[in-house]
Parts: C-alpha cells; structure tokens; sequence
C-alpha cells in the first residue's frame, strides 16, 4: 500500500484558501472547487472521495447507487495491532460515512445511459478486498445483461491484508467478469486516479477498452518505496507518471478532470453508436426496462 | 495467538522458500517422458524467471509453464529468484495461446515471491501483462491444472495460477503478498513476517478450507527436497488424477464440452470470496 501525504491539499488559513500540495500555492477555495479540486497554477490534482467523483461526473439526479449495504466479512478472523479486523472496517466506516472502499451504481454522463464503478481512496487506502471485488463483478455482469457501458474509476493502495487470499482471488474475479463483459461486446472505460497500484492494477482497472488516466496520478504495479527497496535504485520523480504511462503505449489518453466528463461523454457516444440510424433511442430505452428487469429479478 | 500457531506457518514458509527443494524444471524432468523448451515472448525477450514448453505426459501432449528459480548464486540472479517480468508473464501467455489452438491441457508450476517490482518491469506494463492472463486465462479452451510447489505469491502467482483445479503441495504456501511484505505494509516491520504468515492463512490445509485449492499433494517425510523421486511421483499422480477427472467430467480431444468447461471455470472464480449483505435485494 502507498502511503504519500504529499498528495492531499492542506487547509490553508482560514477556510477561504488551501494550499497546493505540489507547488505550495495559496489557492482562494472557490476557485480550486470549481476548478474540480485541481490547482489552477501547476494543475495537481487533489485526491477526491467517491460520492465527489460521481458528483462530477454523473448527470444531476442520474445516480442509482446499487449493492449498498454490502459489508466485508472476517473470514480470516484477522487481527492487526491488537485490532480485530472488523473493529477496523468499523473505524473506516465512520471516519469515510461510506460502507467500502467502491461505490457502483447506475448513472447518465451526458445523457449516456452507463454503470459507473469509483474507487475511494480514503476507505482503507481503497484497497481490494472481497466487497470492492464483487461490486465491480456485479457491476460488470450488469453491463453486459443490460448492455449498459461500464465507466471504472480506480484508485488503490493494493490488497486488502486483512483478507489474504481471499482478497487476491479478487483479481482472478473481477478480471473474469471484465472478459465476460468483453464478450458480450460491451464497452468498458477505465480512469485511473491517484493513486493507482498493486492488484487493482493488475486487474480491472488496466482492462478496460479504453484507459485514461488524470494527470500526476501515481500509476504502477509495485508502489515506489517497494522499488527503491527491492533494486536500490532511485526513482525518477515522473517514473510512474500517466504522462510516462502514455509514452510506454500503456494507456489511451491523460485527461485533466476538467475534461473528464466531456472525455467521457464522448467516448460513450462514439462506441454506442447503433449501426442503423435513429435506433440508440429505442436501444435506450430497451436498455432500462432491462436494467430494471434485472433488477427486480437480482438474486441475493 | 498462541507460539505454536505462528511458529507452525512459519516453519511452512521456510520449508516452501528452501533452495534445495525441486524446482519447476526439477519436477518438468520427472513428471514428463519428453519436454521441449519454448522460449521467449517473440516481442521482447526470454524471461528467465518463466520457464516453459512441449510436453509429453502419459503419451499425451500438454503445455507446460512456470516460474523458475535458481540455485546457485549466479542462477539465482539469472533467474531473478523467480520474479517473473512482462516478457515472462507475455511468454507464459503465448505458450498458453498456442495449447488452446492445438487443444492441449496446460498445467502450471507457481513458486514465486511475486512479480517483479523494478522500473523496467513497470515501464513495460507489469499489471498490463498480470491482467490480460488473468482475464484470457478464465477462457481458455482446455483443462488447465495449476500447482504451487514452492511460494505462491500475489499477483505474480495468480498469473499463471488461473485454473479449472489448483493442487498444493503438502508444504506450500499461497498468500496475497509474502509475509514480509504483509508485515511491512500493516505493521510498518518486516521481522514481524512469521505474525503475518500466520495471520494470512497460507499453509495448503487453510487454502483448502477456503475452497481455493482442490487438492494436496503429500510430500515426502521433512519435505519435498528429503526425497526428489518420491516428491515427484506423488505430484505425477495427483496430475494424472485431476486430469482424469476433468476428462471424466467434460470429455477430451474433439468430445471436450468447452462450454460446460469454461461455465465450471467461471463459476470456480465467481463463488470466491465472503461479503455480508444487510437484505437480499
């Protein structure tokens, strides 16, 4: 898991300013929440809760919030620190208000009927355990019953410890329901945010069709202090960077949250065009009575 | 948690990470009548930390991979102690793709740490090359067996280890990260490793109980490294048994039922994992 606080904003003096994490710029509050939490001088991107993300990118009013009330279990009975496992989910719970580390539900982005999967990077370092496994499962076999594009924003710190294998096995689930919702020939968008690592991306989040990535994100397998340890070597600052990402060919684009939704909304358009004209309304509509179909018929 | 429970983990791990126990090629040799080595990615290069080829097993053709590790310094450094790169993960994926075109059973050996964690692998895509074996593994079209015969470790176990059954031999181990690395990611302290390991769960009986592994394969008194031969008839014969009961249960060659194959697959990796859900919906 990363641990980097160098990434969050500090509240400047006073609750009117906050100060640019990266360059250290007092910035009039306003101005960096309408500027999507990004600093207008050097562009860094603060790290943002799940229900912020969804607020920026979902249609006013579109969001359906599916599988809630899903907890983790304890089935390692794991302790840590003298902290039973589930005392620790409890922490977490009320220090986030949120019940895991993902939240997935159903959305429009533009119009565009789409099931959107976010990451947290608060709950637990946002990190992969048995819920955040099955949620994007879910989500995923939802899309390709419905038809419905699946929009993933990841972020993660790795595993979920507490949950051992469990927690691995994730990424053999998850990377399977992704196959099956390749298979049913449905789009699949990945966003990868600060930061991005270990399992996750080893899973979901480097399968989508398209990958995209925000500017400054931390993005890698391994984490940076794993590397240096493991091959003493120093890391170039922008090693794990989207922007080096891009020139290794290993993603799509890097888009500035500003343009995120726009980026989006357009890719939804362009790959859920039907072939014969006049026909994506229809589809959109068959879309939703099976959304609400399979909704009505999910098993528990 | 009392000493025992920790000291008996810990006691697996050391016997999982020894130097003299076989290795993939050790096993290849024995559990095969002829073996071909196939090498490289044909994009990039030939990771010595994946091994792989042709083989024949009982008269039959199968396809062979796994992870390598060394024995003498110098080997151990060639094969980067079995940390596997890209063009490993790319070269276990190509060999894979050439069975299901040939319809051969694939079986894999996992003994690894993990994946590699340097810049090159990373700039080379690591999670890339992890996620696309995973997700291509659930589907291919032939029996795949996959065994831990030394360390399983993460991701860099798990991509090469998706499979229709997992054997574990009697003194593996099978965990989401080294209990190093647990222990220096929760308790910032990588001697509190033997705490980890018996917290993780990652003897062969505890993956069983979990429904992750199938199947132990027994090891010869003090371990696999006491008694080669012995060691690798007993993994001879639990190969040719679970692959008698995939054949069993879903044909082989042009019977093969690949649908009802795969669904088992899927299904296999759907059920894993424990959540709890306030109401049915």
């Amino acid at each position: 898991m990363i641990q980097n606080i160098l990434h969050r904003h500090r509240q400047g003096p006073g609750d009117l300013w906050v100060q640019c994490a990266r360059c250290h710029e007092l910035i009039y509050r306003k101005e960096f929440e309408d500027n999507y939490k990004t600093c207008p001088k050097c562009s860094h991107h603060a790290r943002i809760t799940a229900s912020e993300r969804i607020e920026m990118l979902a249609d006013p009013g579109s969001w359906v919030e599916e599988d809630a009330g899903m907890r983790p279990a304890d089935p390692l009975q794991f302790e840590s620190l003298g902290k039973a496992y589930p005392d620790k989910v409890a922490e977490e719970q009320a220090k986030t208000g949120m019940d895991e580390a993902i939240l997935t539900g159903c959305a429009r982005i533009e119009d565009h009927l789409t099931r959107l999967a976010v990451c947290d990077f608060g709950f637990l370092g946002a990190s992969m355990g048995s819920v955040v496994g099955e949620r994007v499962t879910r989500a995923a076999e939802r899309s390709a019953a419905e038809s419905t594009p699946l929009v993933l924003v990841a972020c993660s710190g790795g595993a979920r410890m507490h949950e051992g294998i469990y927690s691995l096995m994730q990424m053999a689930k998850t990377s399977a329901a992704l196959a099956q919702l390749g298979r049913a020939r449905v789009p699949c968008f990945s966003v990868l945010t600060d930061p991005t690592t270990g399992g996750v991306t080893a899973s979901f989040a480097s399968l989508g069709d398209v990958i995209l990535a925000e500017p400054g994100a931390l993005v890698g397998f391994a984490g940076p202090r794993v590397i240096e340890q493991t091959t003493r070597q120093k890391l170039p600052p922008d090693a794990q960077s989207p922007e080096k990402l891009l020139q290794h060919g290993m993603i799509d684009a890097v888009v500035h949250r500003r343009e995120l939704r726009a980026t989006l909304g357009k890719l939804l358009r362009l790959y859920t065009i039907a072939p014969a004209k006049g026909k994506t309304r229809r589809n959109g509509r068959e879309r939703t009575a099976n959304a609400r179909a399979a909704r009505s018929t999910m098993p528990s | 948690m009392t000493e025992h429970a920790t000291a008996e983990p810990w006691r697996i791990v050391q016997i999982a990470r020894d130097p003299k126990r076989p290795f993939a090629l050790d096993y290849i040799a024995m559990v095969f009548s002829e073996f071909f080595e196939l090498h490289g990615d044909h994009q990039y290069a030939d990771d010595p930390a994946i091994v792989g080829g042709i083989a024949s097993l009982d008269g039959r053709t199968v396809m062979v991979v796994g992870h390598q590790k060394g024995r003498t310094t110098n080997e151990r450094l060639h094969r980067r102690f079995g940390m596997a790169r890209p063009e490993g993960y790319r070269k276990a994926l190509r060999l894979m793709r050439q069975a299901a075109k040939f319809g051969y059973p694939i079986i894999t050996f996992i003994d690894t740490s993990g994946a590699d964690p340097s810049l090159e692998a990373e700039n080379r895509g690591q999670a890339w090359a992890i996620s696309e074996n995973l997700a291509e593994m659930v589907e291919l079209p032939v029996p795949t067996v996959a065994i831990v015969i030394g360390e399983g470790g993460s991701g860099g176990a798990l991509a090469i280890g998706v499979a229709d059954r997992l054997l574990m031999l009697e003194n593996a181990t099978y965990s989401v990260v080294s209990p190093e690395g647990c222990a220096s990611i929760l308790w910032n302290d990588s001697a509190l490793a033997p705490q980890a390991a018996a917290a993780m769960k990652l003897t062969a009986p505890d993956l069983l109980a979990a429904g992750v592994a199938d199947a132990i394969v027994p090891e010869p008194e003090g371990g696999a490294h006491e008694d080669y031969a012995q060691a690798g008839a007993a993994l001879r014969a639990a190969l040719l048994g679970m692959l008698a009961e995939l054949d069993e249960r879903f044909g082989q060659g042009v019977a093969l039922d690949v649908p009802a194959l795969l669904a088992d697959r899927l299904a296999k990796y759907r059920r894993i994992g424990v959540v709890q859900e306030a109401q049915p919906q």
